[in-house]
């Protein structure tokens, strides 16, 4: 027993040492955005108090940038590209759960290529189509490549709880009459968990992508949020104030996301590897 | 099921539809039409492209001027790889494993842990580089702690021996999440009593860990390398992030995805490549589903049915 209990103490030992070594960063730049510069350096540990407290470096972040813009870009572009991933891929999903036809097998392949091969790998392509396509500098470019790359994922996810769904709710519904449309929009509320592990996997890596809004849409007017942090973070280099600001307001959103979809989060990345 | 006869009929067309042109049109025809790029140059006329053949990937690999960083870059991207592997997997095993005793809190432990793995890689290079800024002293501060405060002043990211091994470890500290957490779902689904079974049989937590947990979590084990392996030789966020498209200093932190950038981009004296930047492209999708291919049919094929 009483090995039992220092086991139990070496443990929390151990979680706790590594969940400061996990927190401590994120913390430590929160803390000192709301710290003037001078007690930033002569006491980085310190919690801002009354007379080190500033918001300086959020006054200058309002006025050297638009993060309003950018913050409104990566949600238009995350929401849409989610939206169509959802919609899209379950109607697929649907297809491939439910019907058997020739080609069933091979459509599921040719969908899961996009789980293993990058999509980034395909950059040149993507910008000579987008050029062809004048879609550069608009945000449309950017919805169309995350959701052709959520596609496969979440085909894949949605197809796995589509097949068990019982058969006997659906021929109920057919000997009443009830069109396969139908069918698809009375199995979707019962799938519901499924779609939001996929909603969950899919938000963060759109959101926090850097490469094609650097590629695509690296104009002012359609910069997201971490483009433009990355642009206003090497502007501001020596702005400590400013800096710790732009990050500390980066960092905020996905921990939000992260807050309310924590649950769907951790059940999309188990249910994605061992289904 | 719902058997069709022939042909395919219209509703299973609708549903397919949207998401097969989408992919097509965004994912598959791009790669093709890259992949047939890295086959092409520009055309002698000076207008246009014509196709040369293997001509780019003989040129990549034979003139020095382009074999020089691309093997520098495939160096350091297998360091990179090698540093999460015996690093980050390991470390994630273990979280995982004490997480899996039941330990009260594990999820409070489990939801802080992984936190660094939701935020953007531009914001993590950011945090660290100002955490390693030997003028704020941080870095000071904590090697502090273990009485080496004077390694806090060396510049670890500007220093071409230790920038890239200072990059991995902020990478590991970030993704450290993803291989705890599968690992952490593949042992809560072991059966409890084959532990108890062997405890009774006197077996100490590390002979049960190794002689029925390990085994049994291994398609887990390959899961997460070829997942590592993928992430790694696709990575670039993070280098361009800290160190610039340059990868300074001196290349030391060159990876392919930078290096790609930089040939199809282009960069200070050396104008932007699309054909060259193909060639690179392509290179890295050989090596990425050679890795897989070993994934799917050296590991996963031995070992029982899982799916990704």
């Amino acid at each position: 027993m009483r090995s039992k209990f220092w086991s139990a103490i070496a443990t929390h030992a151990v979680l706790i040492a590594y969940a400061v070594v996990a927190l401590f960063p994120v913390l430590l730049i929160i803390l000192n955005s709301f710290k003037d510069r001078i007690t930033i350096f002569s006491a980085p540990f310190a919690l801002p108090w009354a007379d080190s407290f500033t918001l300086d470096g959020y006054a200058t972040l309002v006025s050297g940038s638009h993060f309003e813009w950018y913050f409104l870009n990566s949600l238009f572009v995350t929401t849409s590209s989610l939206l169509l991933i959802l919609i899209v891929g379950s109607m697929a999903a649907f297809a491939l759960a439910e019907y058997k036809f020739r080609f069933n097998l091979l459509t599921s392949l040719y969908l899961s290529i996009g789980i293993m091969v990058p999509i980034r790998l395909g950059t040149v392509g993507i910008l000579r189509l987008m050029v062809n396509l004048h879609l550069v500098n608009n945000l449309l470019s950017l919805i169309l490549i995350y959701t052709a790359q959520g596609i496969p994922l979440a085909v894949f996810v949605l197809t796995t709880f589509m097949r068990q769904v019982p058969g006997d709710l659906k021929d109920a519904a057919r000997i009443d009459g009830a069109s396969e449309y139908r069918i698809y929009l009375l199995i979707l509320p019962l799938v519901r968990p499924a779609l939001g592990s996929v909603l969950a996997i899919s938000m963060l890596p759109i959101w926090n992508d850097l490469w094609f809004p650097l590629i695509l849409a690296p104009g002012e007017a359609t910069k997201t949020l971490i483009l433009g942090a990355q642009t206003f973070l090497g502007e501001f280099a020596n702005d400590y104030n400013a800096v710790l600001a732009a990050l500390t307001l980066a960092i905020l959103p996905p921990v939000f996301l992260y807050v309310i979809f924590s649950r769907q989060l951790i059940r999309g990345i188990t249910a994605g590897a061992v289904k | 099921m719902v058997k069709s006869k022939r042909g395919l009929p219209i509703h299973i067309l609708v549903f397919l539809g949207p998401a097969v042109l989408i992919y097509t049109a965004f994912m598959i025809y791009p790669l093709c039409d890259s992949l047939w790029l890295s086959l092409n140059n520009k055309a002698s006329s000076g207008a246009g492209q014509m196709f040369v053949g293997i001509q780019n990937y003989l040129t990549l690999f034979s003139q020095d001027r382009w074999s020089a960083p691309l093997w520098n870059a495939v160096r350091n991207n297998l360091v990179f790889f090698v540093i999460h592997m015996v690093v980050q997997n390991p470390i994630g095993l273990l979280l995982a494993g004490l997480l899996a005793t039941r330990i009260r809190g594990a999820a409070i432990y489990r939801t802080i842990i992984f936190t660094p793995t939701i935020l953007s890689v531009v914001i993590i290079g950011f945090v660290w580089k100002l955490i390693l800024l030997p003028s704020w002293g941080i870095s000071r501060a904590l090697f502090g702690i273990v009485g080496l405060s004077g390694l806090g002043d060396y510049p670890w990211l500007g220093t071409e021996s230790t920038t890239l091994i200072t990059l991995s470890l902020m990478s590991v500290w970030q993704n450290i999440g993803i291989p705890m957490m599968l690992f952490l779902a593949a042992l809560i689904r072991i059966p409890d009593d084959l532990m108890e079974a062997a405890r009774v049989d006197g077996a100490s937590s590390w002979t049960i860990f190794w002689r029925i947990q390990f085994p049994l979590i291994l398609p887990t084990v390959g899961l997460i390398a070829v997942l590592t392996f993928v992430g790694n030789f696709n990575a670039f966020d993070l280098i361009y992030a800290t160190q610039g498209a340059l990868a300074g200093p001196n290349f030391a932190s060159d990876i392919l995805g930078t290096f790609f950038f930089r040939t199809f981009f282009g960069y200070q004296l050396q104008p932007a490549d699309p054909f060259m930047g193909s060639t690179v492209a392509g290179v890295m999708l050989v090596i990425i589903l050679v890795g897989v291919l070993i994934y799917l049919f050296g590991w996963q094929r031995r070992l029982q049915q899982i799916q990704f």
